[in-house]
């Protein structure tokens, strides 16, 4: 399945806040970058989990919100082009023959870099599994937690449970398709755009889908087939039909892959030296949230500091004949004319 | 300071002080009251720090912002009760709060 094959210097796994200044660090020693993350955005933790809350210690921003960061962060590594790759995790990394590392990804990407550096944070972002009993028993069976293939909803008694975007998109992209659907949500307020929920009240009324104010509170059928749920709401207990449910609540942090790529782990990170932040597989690099050293803080001012130390190693093992010399931005005319100010 | 009880479903009672200022969920997490994981840290980013709040104190404590509401979707079993902890701050007014643990956190 090898549907896209690109080349590069340096692969870099995660475009959370460390990854993202990585490229910087990176380009400015000419090292070329493609990133990876699962997500549909770059930023990780500061742009999932709290786009609009302040951070006040970023050295230099006294205030800055998580999506402020961001964009910062995009608009500083902008002059080396890094490419991105989103909506994909790293499942795999194998060594080839000459000591470069092959990338492979779950959408079928595979990508050859002299350098791999791993700034995954706190793990690929997953769905979170609700806690409904026996739920497990109903995965991947009658319980998706993402729509891959709306065919797989056709003809279905569908259940969609959450308030957000993603459960109104689906209850209105899925309600041709299936034979019923019901939406479930445990207040009559929704977080999802307006729009869309406008969208499904009109629905509703039309008697074209079924609004259940409430929480689910059990599945019932055999051998991981579905027949029917029940919602336990403001005015009681009430079962509903159904074959394929849709969870959405919300996103959750799990190590993931990175735990199979046979490098060192402490709990769950990655042990690095603090010189290159190397870990265990030389050429393999961790940086951010995701490595670990005594001393580490889950800072991002300390994943920035770590992104330029590793740098500096990187490009020995690109470039292992070129000279390296320590320069400043503000008065390197070479690295100004890298970040195209002059 | 306050005193804060938190009750778990197996009628387990934690007492603990807690300084005014501070938030309902420090005051667990400080005190290793186990049920509060409180995995953000306090952002009303995780809604893994849910308790019931009992309903001689819920008026003291008040309703949930539009925010903490939001992030109650994610929690299990949620109630008319149901606050995330770190979004209670400490006050004098609010010594002998009492809060029962959900049986697990989301
Ligand atoms: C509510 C909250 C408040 C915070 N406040 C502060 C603060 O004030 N100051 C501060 O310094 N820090 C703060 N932090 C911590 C800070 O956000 C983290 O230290 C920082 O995000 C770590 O950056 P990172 O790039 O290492 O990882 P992350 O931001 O976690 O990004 C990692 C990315 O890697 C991706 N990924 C992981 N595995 C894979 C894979 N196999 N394939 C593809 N992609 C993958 C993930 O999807 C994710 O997008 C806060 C965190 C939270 C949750
Ligand atoms: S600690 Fe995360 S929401 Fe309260």
């Amino acid at each position: 399945m090898l549907s896209n094959f690109v080349e590069t210097d340096v692969v870099i796994i995660g475009a959370g806040p460390c990854g993202l200044f990585a490229v910087f660090e990176l380009g400015l020693l000419d090292l070329k970058c493609h990133l990876i993350d699962i997500l549909d955005r770059p930023g990780g933790q500061c742009a999932e989990l709290y786009p609009e809350k302040p951070i006040y210690d970023i050295p230099g921003l006294p205030e800055v919100s998580g999506q402020g960061l961001v964009d910062n962060l995009l608009k500083q590594i902008e002059p080396f082009a890094p490419e991105f790759h989103f909506g994909e995790m790293v499942t795999e990394i194998e060594r080839t023959e000459d000591g470069a590392f092959r990338v492979r990804t779950d959408t079928g990407t595979a990508l050859l870099a002299k350098v791999v550096v791993i700034a995954a944070g706190g793990g690929s972002f997953q769905p979170k599994r609700p806690p409904i009993a026996g739920i497990e028993n109903y995965e991947q069976k009658s319980v998706f937690y993402s729509v891959r293939r709306m065919e797989d909803f056709r003809d279905h008694h569908l259940v969609v449970v959450g308030g957000g975007d993603s459960a109104l998109d689906w209850t209105l992209n899925l309600q041709p398709l299936a034979k019923s659907v019901t939406l479930i949500h445990r207040r009559p307020e929704f977080r999802a755009a307006p729009d869309s929920v406008n969208k499904m009240f009109s629905l509703q009324e039309r008697g074209e889908i079924l609004f259940e104010q409430g929480q689910v509170s059990a599945l019932k059928g055999e051998n991981g087939h579905l027949e029917s749920i029940t919602v336990k709401g403001p005015n009681g207990e009430v079962d509903i039909a159904c074959t394929r449910l849709l969870p959405f609540f919300g996103l959750t942090m799990k190590l993931g892959p990175v735990a199979e790529w046979g490098l060192n782990l402490e709990e769950n990170l990655v042990t690095v030296d603090t010189e290159k932040f190397q870990t265990s597989e030389p050429g393999i690099f961790a940086i951010g949230d995701i490595n670990y050293y005594p001393g580490k803080l889950k800072l991002i001012l300390s994943g920035f500091h770590e992104a330029a130390l590793m740098a500096q190693a990187a490009k020995r093992i690109v470039n292992p004949d070129a000279r390296v010399v320590f320069q400043y931005t503000t008065s390197s005319s070479s690295l100004q004319k890298k970040l195209g100010v002059i | 300071m306050a005193k804060i009880t938190f009750i778990a479903p197996d009628d387990t009672r934690y007492d603990v002080e807690a300084e005014t200022g501070s938030t309902v969920m420090e005051a667990a997490v400080r005190n290793g009251v186990p049920g509060i994981e409180a995995e953000c840290g306090g952002a009303c980013a995780c809604a893994t720090c849910h308790v019931y709040v009992d309903p001689e104190w819920q008026e003291v404590t008040g309703e949930p912002e539009a925010m903490e509401e939001d992030m109650l979707d994610f929690a299990y079993d949620v109630r008319p009760n149901s606050r995330l902890s770190c979004q209670i701050r400490i006050s004098e007014a609010l010594n002998g709060l009492v809060v029962n643990l959900p049986e697990r956190q989301a």
